[in-house]
């Protein structure tokens, strides 16, 4: 079986500074992969490699087996970013169309919507529990709305692999716990591949099957069994910092 | 006078309609440029063809070979506005600010090197519409079924793209194509705008309407299709009120425009407090 993702000797930086050095993994199709790291660590570029709004400097990343600078297939794919880059609160797009946006990854030229369309933006909005607020504006929603309105979005093409980057930052603690039972249950039930950005290692080990752990370069990747076992790792973090890692309640 | 008598002048039908293509095309474009903060490369845009037509004029072209003339050089210009923006990391505006001056310069210099177009050109500062010949209502309605059409079929591209770039990209879009076709298509379009409100106007009927459409809009395609109504009825009432009171068109349309603006601004407070 071809791996979800795999990355072979990445490096990636900006204007000179390396902000990924010789990264390498794989990604078995139905994992939950927590990507963790201080500041800096290089998060938010692996992200943005494997997704290609950055290209590498050296190194490649595969998606599904398919080098990804011929991938095409991106409605296998579903993305969520922290929040939107240059959010304006008086956009004027509605719930229903921001989902529906959803659908044209993959798409065709002329990339028109189709009944089927209709149908997935509607079934996706049932399951995020957002049908009732269909017509309202994506700028008067509260940050935890939007940020469902976006996860709809994302999962609108029912994506073999999801990639979420830091999705909770900005969202009071009940409505982030429901958002990771979410993302947990899609793992489970629809074996759903699953990459998180997160800062917050001490939760995601009660959620992720797995823990990739950068900086920079990867100090760590493999279950979380092997890392709180991992003597290397108990001298990289400390007893305390792997406890906290470990700690999977 | 009355409607009737108006409308049965020649020159007001054509301005009427002219008028109305035009203004479509400014409002749907002004949506999309509004919202991703480019609003002033239609000015930029207009400053460049203020040159282009200096240049058409030094070779002595006039009325609809002068447009035919100029369209590639916008052309170019808006696709430099771009390049610069992207190959020589400067930001967008002051890609626009380096072309818009360059245009400019260029128009005073041929007007100063050929001493003798200086009124003929800056009639073009300020536009007539109700001056639009047959043959230059047949280039704008030609021009505004290929905007349109452009429009059209882009549309999810360019609404994904303007509603967040980075998720544009992340679904496989193109952005930087899409970047190109929007800015495209707003430069055919100021080409056309200059006749209407002239070339120091121009950016005032991409963003006025397009502004006072997002104050009501409740929805993407709302807010298109109401800022095409404003710039229509905005576009109509002042050749109409310019006509029969003797005023200068384009500033009578950004006026109104203007007007409008403050009517919607008014409206969407009064329907936020009930």
């Amino acid at each position: 079986m071809n791996a979800a993702l795999s990355a072979k000797n990445l490096c990636a930086g900006y204007h000179g500074s390396e902000a990924l050095k010789d990264v390498s993994f794989s990604v078995t199709p139905g994992d939950y992969i927590g990507i963790c790291g201080p500041n800096g660590s290089g998060k938010s570029t692996l992200v943005k490699v494997i997704l290609g709004l950055l290209p590498p400097t050296t190194g490649e990343v595969s998606l599904f087996g398919t080098p990804q600078s011929q991938f095409k297939q991106w409605q296998r794919i579903g993305y969520l970013p922290q929040g939107l880059q240059f959010f304006n609160p008086h956009f004027p797009a509605t719930v229903d169309e921001v989902v529906r946006l959803g659908r044209l990854a993959g798409k065709r030229f002329p990339k028109r919507f189709s009944r089927e369309d209709a149908l997935a933006v509607e079934r996706t909005m049932e399951w995020m529990g957002i049908s009732h607020i269909r017509g309202s504006m994506i700028g008067e929603l509260s940050g935890g709305l939007r940020q469902r309105v976006l996860l709809a979005r994302a999962l609108v093409n029912d994506p073999e692999l999801v990639v979420l980057d830091e999705p909770t930052t900005a969202l009071d603690p009940e409505t982030r716990e429901n958002f990771y039972k979410i993302i947990y249950e899609m793992n489970r039930e629809k074996k759903v591949t699953v990459l998180l950005v997160t800062h917050d290692s001490a939760t995601i080990g009660k959620y992720a099957s797995h823990l990739l752990y950068l900086d920079k370069q990867v100090i760590f990747y493999g279950n979380f069994d092997d890392f709180c076992n991992s003597t290397e790792m108990t001298g990289f973090f400390g007893e305390h910092g792997q406890h906290l890692v470990c700690h999977r309640h | 006078m009355n409607i009737t008598e108006m409308l049965s002048y020649g020159f007001m039908q054509r301005a009427l309609i002219g008028g109305s293509l035009i203004a479509i095309l400014c409002s749907v474009l002004g949506i999309f440029l509004v919202l991703r903060r480019l609003s002033l490369i239609g000015d930029g845009l207009a400053h460049v063809t203020f040159g282009s037509v200096a240049l058409a004029m030094f070779f002595r072209l006039q009325s609809v070979y002068l447009t035919l003339a100029i369209i590639p050089i916008v052309l170019a210009c808006a696709m430099g506005i771009l390049k610069l923006a992207q190959k020589a990391k400067i930001y967008g505006d002051a890609a626009i600010g380096i072309v818009s001056a360059l245009g400019i310069a260029t128009g005073v210099m041929l007007a100063s090197i050929a001493g003798g177009f200086n009124v003929d050109l800056f009639s073009y500062l300020f536009g007539n519409i109700l001056s639009i010949t047959s043959s230059e209502l047949i280039i704008a309605a030609v021009l505004f079924v290929i905007v349109i059409t452009g429009v059209c079929i882009f549309y999810n591209d360019l609404f994904a793209s303007t509603f967040d770039e980075e998720l544009a990209k992340s679904s496989g879009i193109d952005t930087d194509r899409i970047n190109a076709v929007l800015v495209l298509l707003t430069a055919l379009t100021v080409v056309l705008a200059m006749k209407v409100v002239g070339i120091m106007l121009i950016s005032a009927l991409l963003i006025l309407p397009a502004v006072s459409a997002l104050q009501i809009a409740k929805g993407f395609k709302t807010a298109i299709v109401c800022a095409a109504c404003i710039g229509v009825c905005t576009v109509v009432v002042g050749i109409s009120l310019s006509f029969s009171m003797n005023l200068p068109t384009g500033a009578t349309i950004v006026i109104i425009n203007f007007l409008t603006f403050l009517c919607a601004f008014a409206a969407r407070n009064v329907l936020r407090r009930s």
